[in-house]
């Protein structure tokens, strides 16, 4: 069975490590903070100026001057910090987010990434994908392999307007894990009741198999 | 009188933007931005704006209420989703919009705070936001690594929202409702406040300013915040 977009939250989440900070994106990347594991301390960076961002906030306790960078009502932790928006894609671009997490539309072979812009259907702009993407060490990509009309989005080569070159280190998918390498993507894991043939078929682009890939454990 | 940079409401602090003139806006989505200046800006009628802001508003609220009156004929900003009637003026032509991405929008309203008139930045390499802009190669703590050189904004106008003021300007601001604002104050060549609480000089600790005085041209005590929710999410 392929994930749900839970259980490629839940995937990612063991990405994570202790002391890290973190930027989600929006959408399945968010999700993602339902599952840091036990154990594991992490501070979560909002690009609209938090570090530091807890849950949602319980209903009636909802303050319209604190909400993550999709918008939402959100909440703090202790030790949290406010600043202003050039030190946010300050901290961003010299390197101190330790991981960031991000959708995608199409991925590269060579770690390309577009997510921004269709031509003539969805012009909405980058937000922050531009900034992220350009200096973040580590990145995650999370998406479904394939889009709605089944065509794959693990290319050899992105066919939208790019949002950042060669930058994405890994793709969780709901059909498996996929490190970005020199001979394109490496399945290193493949979801539960996936096979490596189903895989082969929905990816476009150059796709090696590990030598020890596994199952993917949650 | 002397440092005091208080004026009486909206409709006085943006007395003097015409038509055509080149406004920042602070906010983030809806949050923390200058309601009442932009009520006092449709309600004036100015045409032909060039707006700087991290979004456009949305339908009916926000710079969405300048797009519904045609008031602006340039935005300048990183995201423009969720407005039926941006998407509309835009596709038919009569907004242009400039895409910028959000940390280089940041850095470009820092820059002129900080009188500097370029910074360089990685973001948007390779990308269409490269197109026609001078790049150079540096090496930082070894790295090295292509950047674009982005030029710092120069503005008529800057309008803020900040939670605390006195009557020097001297700000601070609440929350994410920080964001764009102090980048912003620091950048217009007038820079116009609109706070929650206004208070005398003293009131606020030196410590707690975010934005001293110096940056700020007009202060006024706002009323009737609507601080209207986005996406409000609460735990289920």
């Amino acid at each position: 069975m392929a994930l749900d977009k839970n259980q490629i939250a839940q995937r990612i989440a063991k990405e994570l490590q202790d002391g890290y900070y973190v930027n989600l994106g929006i959408g399945i990347p968010t999700l993602v903070a339902n599952y840091i594991p036990e154990g594991v301390e992490v501070v979560l960076q909002s690009e609209n100026g938090l570090l530091g961002m807890g849950p949602f906030p319980v209903a009636g306790k909802e303050d319209a001057d604190l909400i993550n960078a999709g918008k939402q009502t959100i909440t703090t932790v202790p030790g949290s910090a406010f600043f202003d928006s050039a030190m946010s894609f300050g901290m961003i671009r010299s390197g101190k987010v330790d991981l960031t997490v991000l959708g995608a539309m199409e991925v590269a072979q060579n770690g390309d990434i577009a997510n921004w812009k269709i031509p003539g259907k969805m012009v909405k702009g980058m937000g922050g994908a531009m900034d992220l993407v350009a200096s973040a060490k580590n990145i995650i990509v999370a998406m479904n392999h394939t889009d709605r009309k089944g065509n794959s989005k693990l290319l050899e080569k992105c066919s939208l307007p790019i949002t950042g070159l060669q930058c994405v280190k890994k793709i969780v998918s709901n059909l498996g894990v996929f490190n970005i390498t020199k001979d394109g993507f490496e399945c290193i894991e493949h979801a539960p009741g996936v096979t490596i043939e189903e895989i082969k078929s929905a990816t476009a682009g150059k796709l090696t198999i590990a030598n020890n890939v596994r199952e993917m454990s949650f | 009188m002397g440092l005091n940079k208080v004026v009486a409401n909206a409709d006085e602090a943006v007395q003097g933007i015409e038509d055509n003139m080149m406004l920042m806006l602070g906010g983030f989505g809806l949050c923390g931005i200058p309601e009442n200046c932009i009520a006092a800006l449709v309600k004036k009628g100015v045409t032909g704006l060039t707006c700087i802001s991290n979004n456009a508003g949305v339908d009916d609220f926000g710079i969405g209420l300048m797009l519904h009156g045609k008031q602006v004929k340039k935005m300048i900003s990183s995201y423009v989703g969720e407005n039926d009637e941006f998407e509309r003026q835009m596709l038919s032509g009569e907004l242009e919009v400039e895409l910028v991405p959000q940390g280089t929008l940041a850095t470009r309203c820092m820059a002129t705070g900080y009188g500097m008139p370029v910074v360089y930045t990685p973001a948007g390499v390779g990308t269409e936001v490269a197109e026609g802009k001078e790049t150079r190669t540096f090496t930082m703590y070894g790295e090295e690594k292509e950047y674009l050189m982005e030029r710092a904004f120069e503005s008529d106008y800057a309008i803020v929202k900040a939670w605390k003021g006195d009557e020097h300007g001297n700000l601070i601001f609440k929350d994410t409702a920080r964001n764009f604002n102090p980048l912003m104050a620091m950048a217009g060549k007038i820079t116009i406040v609109e706070v929650e609480h206004l208070v005398k000089p003293g009131e606020l600790h030196p410590n707690e300013i975010h934005v001293p005085g110096i940056y700020v041209k007009h202060i006024f005590q706002g009323t009737d915040y609507e601080k209207r929710i986005e996406q409000r999410t609460v735990q289920s």
